[in-house]
């Protein structure tokens, strides 16, 4: 038996899931979160049963990517199956919109009437019984994201029967209006302080300086805790605990020959050095968990606040004027912000933009100029050593590459850009354990991803090293690393394991004793060059292969110019 | 112009804070569509919350609901406002 949760985008399916099955998905406040299906089984009295997060749909007539595959999977179903179609209780009149159409397909069915203890904020009264006997199924008013209700809703799913409404289809609104009118009352009330924000963060006024104050605070923030866990944990952990441990493997393996190189990598004045002994347990380790992780956790932690408040949907109005500019509209900045954590879920959600041109441009432009978490991570830690400035002239020319490209792909690539057309939630106050959740899923999916490339990734780069063949691919490069670029033959070998992971390539910069004027120049071309192989694979599956060659070939050549560039201009 | 006469105009030229009710749609199917599946078509009653600048979106509110939409879209629907609301 399959169980489709339906609905609007962001009235929280995917909390519902995460509810009933245990299992993990990214919920967050704004629509299109879920742009795949997920699947989860659940125990329904003796039986088990799948359930399915289906994306949100506004209809059942289609009109983007996320909501064609809702419609479709609708159409999949067998006998026996059942819709629970969650609907957001504040939002009555808009959500029995989907439900009246999902009813018409005679389908049993079950409506879930989340938030329905922001109804009581709101002064909405709904009378649910008699909303059942309308639409002649089970209607159960849920909190999911606190749970209340939700045991109720899964008993109710064998209840669930194919609804007897019957309605002509250019009626739907005048029916849902009389439906609306019979079973809800509003009392009037003052407006809350959360509303007055979420209405003075999309005025211009007062919108632009707390966007740009958000944003702020937000890298702070994230730099905060991202240095000081390296500071106060990473390092000592490394340093201090599993140092000594490795030095009596060292000693035990005889401290050198080709294994213990591989393992423990090349001791530094008799030392372990984490940066650059390039071993599997020492480099290996201390790449993802010690030098990279913090960042990721701090940068998710602050995403997924702003997500589940409702902030990113406000950003996207604010920015809309600018991604016009480059051939997108605002709502293009959620793959943006995604991907400077990992290009992977950046390029996935790049299916919330309607059309093929605005997947391209910003599926393109993220694999270039949005650099991601792991990168990020080593390349603040290496090149902050020399001052911040340097820094931003690395986030700089990146921005400038982003906006770019961006504005000459608008010029370039027929079509239009379509406009924006975007709900935007209520702010709501995050709900700790579900954000901790997030955040968890996240970091659990990045050691997942990370941790066995870093070490694939480490044990190339002692492979290449051994059969000597760097220096070969060095010297056939030679003109142009070393004349465009102005990088040190050996800086191949960070271009070569760059496409498996970003954060390794970066490490093998270090024992190559590079000027900065070098290291700015090989961080914005490590960024740029080509996509890491996780997210090579994806976007060739969200392009196609044509596109993702036209896509590479841009990459490639505008890394050089760019990196050639900077060699001429930088002192 | 007496105080009273209601005035037609579109949503662009609304002011911010303002109230009226939608009186025409002027869109292909496409466009119709997708502000119906919001909540929003002709007759509705609507708040204009805010514009950004430069031609940016608009923004309303019909009952619960808040959407964004782009200069364009917005410039598309009509809107019937009060006469004492001098635009």
């Amino acid at each position: 038996m399959k169980i489709l949760l339906m609905g609007n985008p962001n009235v929280g399916k995917s909390v519902v899931f995460n509810r009933v099955t245990g299992a993990n998905v990214i919920a967050s406040n704004y629509a299109g979160t879920t742009v795949e299906f997920t699947k989860g089984s659940m125990k329904l009295g003796a039986e088990r049963a799948e359930l399915i997060d289906v994306p949100g749909t506004y209809t059942l007539e289609p009109t983007c990517k996320a909501e064609e595959i809702a419609v479709e999977m609708l159409g999949e179903h067998t006998d026996g199956d059942v819709v629970i179609n969650v609907v957001e209780a504040t939002n009555l009149e808009r959500s029995l919109n989907l439900t009246l159409q999902l009813l018409k397909r005679k389908i049993p069915t079950v409506v879930a009437l989340n938030f329905w203890d922001e109804t009581k904020h709101k002064g909405i009264s709904i009378d649910n019984k008699k909303l059942e006997e309308i639409l002649g199924v089970p209607c159960v008013p849920i909190c999911a994201v606190t749970g209340e209700g939700v045991n109720h809703l899964v008993e109710k799913i064998k209840e669930a029967k194919p609804s007897g409404y019957e309605y002509e289809d250019n009626q739907r609104w005048q029916k849902i209006g009389s439906i609306v009118d019979k079973v809800q009352s509003v009392t009037h009330r003052h407006h809350t302080w959360l509303e007055r924000l979420g209405d003075a963060s999309v005025r211009p006024l007062t919108g632009i300086p707390i966007a740009a104050a958000v944003m702020f605070l937000a890298f702070k923030v994230i730099r905060f805790i991202g240095e000081g866990l390296i500071g106060y944990v990473g390092e000592p952990v490394f340093e201090k605990l599993w140092a000594p441990v490795m030095m009596k493997l060292s000693a035990v393996m005889g401290s050198g020959g080709f294994l213990h190189d591989l393992v423990i990598g090349q001791l530094i004045d008799g030392e372990i050095d984490f940066g650059q002994s390039f071993g599997l347990l020492t480099t290996g380790l201390f790449v993802p968990i010690g030098a990279v992780l913090p960042y990721v956790f701090a940068f998710y932690l602050v995403l997924s606040l702003l997500e589940d408040l409702g902030f990113i949907p406000r950003l996207a109005v604010m920015v809309d004027t600018l991604m016009h500019r480059l051939g997108l509209h605002g709502f293009a900045i959620v793959p943006m912000l995604l991907g400077l954590g990992c290009n992977v879920p950046g390029a996935l959600s790049t299916r919330i933009l309607e059309t093929r041109r605005e997947r391209f441009i910003s599926a393109t432009i993220l694999s270039i100029a949005v650099p991601c978490a792991a990168l990020q991570a080593m390349v603040v830690g290496l090149v902050g050593e020399h001052g911040v400035g340097y820094i931003a002239i690395i986030y700089g020319t990146l921005f400038a590459v982003w906006v770019l490209l961006g504005v000459i792909f608008n010029k370039t690539i027929k079509g239009e850009s379509p406009e924006i057309f975007l709900e935007i939630p209520p702010y709501r106050i995050p709900y700790m354990r579900s954000l901790g959740k997030k955040i968890w899923i996240r970091i659990k999916w990045f050691l997942k991803e990370a941790i066995p490339f870093v070490l694939l990734g480490v044990l190339i780069v002692n492979l290449l090293y051994t059969f000597g063949i760097i220096q070969f691919v060095g010297k056939i490069t030679a003109p142009v690393v070393t004349r465009v670029l102005g990088l040190p033959q050996d800086a191949v070998g960070a271009l070569i394991v760059g496409f498996l992971r970003k954060d390794v390539a970066v490490g093998m910069l270090i024992p190559l004793g590079l000027t900065i004027k070098q290291l700015v120049i090989a961080s914005v071309v490590l960024a740029m060059y080509f996509p890491c192989v996780a997210t090579f694979t994806t976007l060739v599956k969200e392009l196609g292969v044509v596109d993702m060659l036209k896509s590479a070939t841009i990459m490639i050549i505008s890394s050089l110019i760019v990196g050639g560039l900077l060699n001429l201009i930088l002192p | 112009m007496t105080e009273t006469k209601a005035i037609r105009v579109s949503l662009v030229q609304m002011r911010p804070g303002q109230k009226g009710r939608i009186v025409e749609i002027n869109g292909g199917y496409g466009m119709a569509c997708k502000l119906d599946a919001l909540g929003i078509r002709t007759g509705k009653e609507i708040k204009k919350i805010s514009e950004q600048l430069m031609r940016g979106p608009v923004l309303l509110q019909q009952n619960q609901t808040q959407a964004a939409l782009g200069f364009g879209m917005a410039s598309r629907i009509l809107v019937e406002v009060n006469g004492e609301d001098k635009i």
